[in-house]
């Protein structure tokens, strides 16, 4: 197990360097001359070669790869053109909320997925198997950004006025505010350090902090403005697990030792549980973490129609706005991430089924 | 020699017939043939269809004001007035004819992107699979990288550098998914390449060339017919989302995501400006989606899902 971690680890190393190369080339090729874009109009050639000369970009472009890496590796992400702040800060800002999106759709979409393919699979070709599939056709096919559109209209003014009405933007209601837990709890930490960055980092997710200081109405509001965003965004995976828990729960339970434990009269709901559903979760898993792109790329759609600055949005911005350096250091973050997951995944495969020896 | 071939063309008849017949027996696949059937008439004859032009405004030709709702004569919109099933949108056009006029422009975008990412991902996968060592390792890794960016991550990116429009947009969303489709013609390669008709083409003196083109590509296009077939509905809702971020088409091009994005702001005043586009975009994709889902289960059915 352990040889093989290794192994992983060392495969996906030139991958990560192919990113970094990547990433370094779009940033330079990217139309716009970064004098300009960050000067403006007070950009006169003297000045330019000044600026260049003091960023390191006169230097050849290998030096300027080795030094970007160099920078990386020290955790030096280099600074916002647009908000003239490190892109580490405005990370700590904004991936917390990415990172509580990501994880309530994928919450979201795994567990109403898997309970939807296995009803299916146990009704096999009934009238729920087949509308939740003629659904799950549908969810598939649905633009992200039509579908959260349509939820904040229907939540957020047909609804108007009843229990059921949700926000349709923002974070928290105009008025609430998160209060960090480490000023709660009297924590008395010095800016500009590790521990300060990850506290930071971690009072950013509204609804974690909220929940860790029991600051109840700030949650529930937390939790009312995250459902549309998050409903939207599991949608489309939610889909693609129910289709393929389906499939994989009927191939299991056409087995020998499902019948056999059925014939020794375990209950229904052991045998599709403990029996069934444990070996169908290889190809589940699989697919789940393959949904992790989806969520990203939905993710930019999603925050950006709710009003939401997480990492998606913030990433279109910068694009739109020639922000390089937000653009290099999110990218490579969002990059990384899904690499690392999809690791993750794979690592969890001995987990889900022992008869994979990993060797 | 001839004879090889006829014996050849009798059977690769027979895969298309038996995977037509099986497609018509399939609830999907008929609904899939169904709706897109239903869809390239409209695009084919959208001129005929569409009651206004799709571009100009209405100002000074009928009486009515911009975002106004939807009228039918049918259900109740008085007589007098002008009939516009789907409303008038922000610059007072006839919405019905803009979202009849973007089947063409979304449908163009579905075939061209996948066209050009199945012949580059199909010769960098042949490539990859026929050639195997560092030829294959250096296209291979390259693929790896691109798929370590989420999809719509990578578009941006290289529209941002291409620079915002519909072509550079096709052209952005055809390059991401090359990979797809490399992947899946690099495994068919390599579980052919072994195959002992391919080792006694090799003994005969055939060539690489007509090896991969013969031997290897016919039995490689099943799996390909069906990601092509899904990826079509993949790439319609990846454009519509770039145009949606203004990034591809724009204004006044009549594609649903640039339609949806551009009355976005007033979905709380006008919402059928934006529920229109956006179920015509689903109902395009849902038909890709059941047609390759149903080509799967009749090309090969070990592949069902």
């Amino acid at each position: 197990m352990l040889k093989y971690t290794l192994r992983r680890f060392v495969a996906a190393i030139p991958v990560l360097f192919g990113v970094l190369v990547v990433i370094f080339i779009l940033a330079r090729v990217v139309p716009g001359d970064p004098c300009t874009a960050m000067l403006g109009e007070k950009a006169t050639p003297e000045i330019c070669e000044r600026f260049l000369h003091e960023k390191g970009l006169d230097k050849p472009i290998y030096i300027q790869f080795m030094v970007y890496v160099g920078d990386i590796f020290s955790g030096d992400f280099g600074t916002s053109i647009r908000f003239n702040r490190p892109i580490v800060d405005i990370l700590i800002e904004r991936l917390p909320l990415s990172i509580e999106l990501g994880f309530i759709a994928l919450v979201i979409a795994s567990t109403l997925g898997i309970t939807a393919g296995i009803i299916s699979a146990i009704r096999h070709n009934s009238y729920v198997d087949v509308s939740t599939m003629v659904l799950a056709n549908v969810g598939v096919s649905m633009p992200v950004f039509w579908l959260g559109l349509m939820l904040a209209y229907i939540f957020a003014l047909v609804l108007k006025g009843t229990p059921f009405q949700l926000p349709p933007s923002g974070r928290l209601s105009p008025g609430m505010k998160c209060i960090p837990f480490y000023e709660v709890y009297d924590w008395n930490l010095v800016p500009d350090t590790f521990a300060y960055g990850v506290s930071e980092f971690v009072s950013n997710m509204f609804i974690f902090n909220s929940f860790i200081t029991g600051d109840w109405i700030v949650f529930l509001d937390a939790i009312q403005h995250m459902i549309l965003p998050a409903v939207a965004l599991s949608t489309i995976p939610m889909a693609i697990i129910a289709r393929m828990t389906r499939s994989s729960m009927l191939q299991v339970l056409s087995l020998d030792y499902v019948r056999t434990a059925k014939a020794k009269g375990l209950r229904e709901i052991r045998v599709i549980v403990l029996h069934a559903l444990q070996n169908a979760l290889l190809p589940i898993v699989t697919i789940i973490g393959l949904q992790l792109g989806t969520l990203f790329s939905g993710a930019i759609l999603t925050e950006t129609i709710f009003g939401l600055s997480g990492v998606g949005k913030s990433l279109f911005e910068a694009i739109t706005a020639r922000d390089f350096p937000i653009i290099q250091g999110f990218t490579l973050v969002v990059a990384v991430g899904y690499v690392a997951s999809n690791l993750i995944v794979d690592l969890s495969y001995a987990f889900f089924d022992p008869r994979i020896s990993l060797e | 020699m001839s004879k090889q071939r006829k014996r050849k063309q009798k059977y690769s008849q027979g895969l298309w017939r038996l995977t037509i017949e099986r497609l018509f027996r399939q609830r999907s696949g008929i609904a899939g043939m169904i709706i897109l059937g239903i869809l390239v008439l409209i695009a084919i004859f959208a001129p005929f269809i569409a009651p206004y032009d799709p571009i100009e405004p209405l100002i000074g030709i009928e009486n009515i004001k911009k975002r106004e709702k939807p009228c039918i004569h049918l259900l109740g919109c008085s007589a007098d007035k002008p009939q516009h099933i789907m409303g008038i949108d922000g610059n007072v056009r006839d919405l019905f004819s803009r979202v009849v006029y973007g089947t063409r422009v979304s449908l163009f975008i579905g075939f061209i992107t996948i066209g050009f990412a199945v012949v580059v991902g199909v010769f960098l996968g042949t490539i990859a699979g026929y050639s195997g060592g560092w030829l294959e390792d250096v296209i291979m890794r390259t693929l790896d990288v691109m798929l370590a960016f989420p999809f719509l991550l990578l578009a941006i990116a290289i529209t941002s550098v291409l620079g915002p429009g519909l072509t550079n947009a096709m052209l952005a969303i055809a390059i991401v998914s090359i990979p797809a489709y490399a992947r899946v013609i690099r495994s068919s390669v390599l579980s052919v390449k072994e195959e002992e008709y391919v080792s006694a083409a090799r003994a005969v003196g055939a060539s690489p060339i007509r090896i991969v083109s013969q031997h290897i590509l016919p039995n490689a296009l099943p799996p390909l017919i069906v990601q092509g077939t899904l990826g079509i509905g993949t790439a319609i809702l990846e454009a519509a989302a770039l145009s949606f971020l203004g990034l591809g088409a724009q204004p006044p091009t009549p594609e649903w995501g640039a339609m949806l994005s551009a009355e976005r702001a007033q979905l709380f005043s006008a919402p059928h400006l934006v529920f229109f586009p956006g179920l015509a975009i689903m109902i395009t994709v849902l038909g890709f989606n059941l047609l390759g889902d149903g080509l799967r289960d009749a090309m090969d059915p070990r592949l069902r899902l």
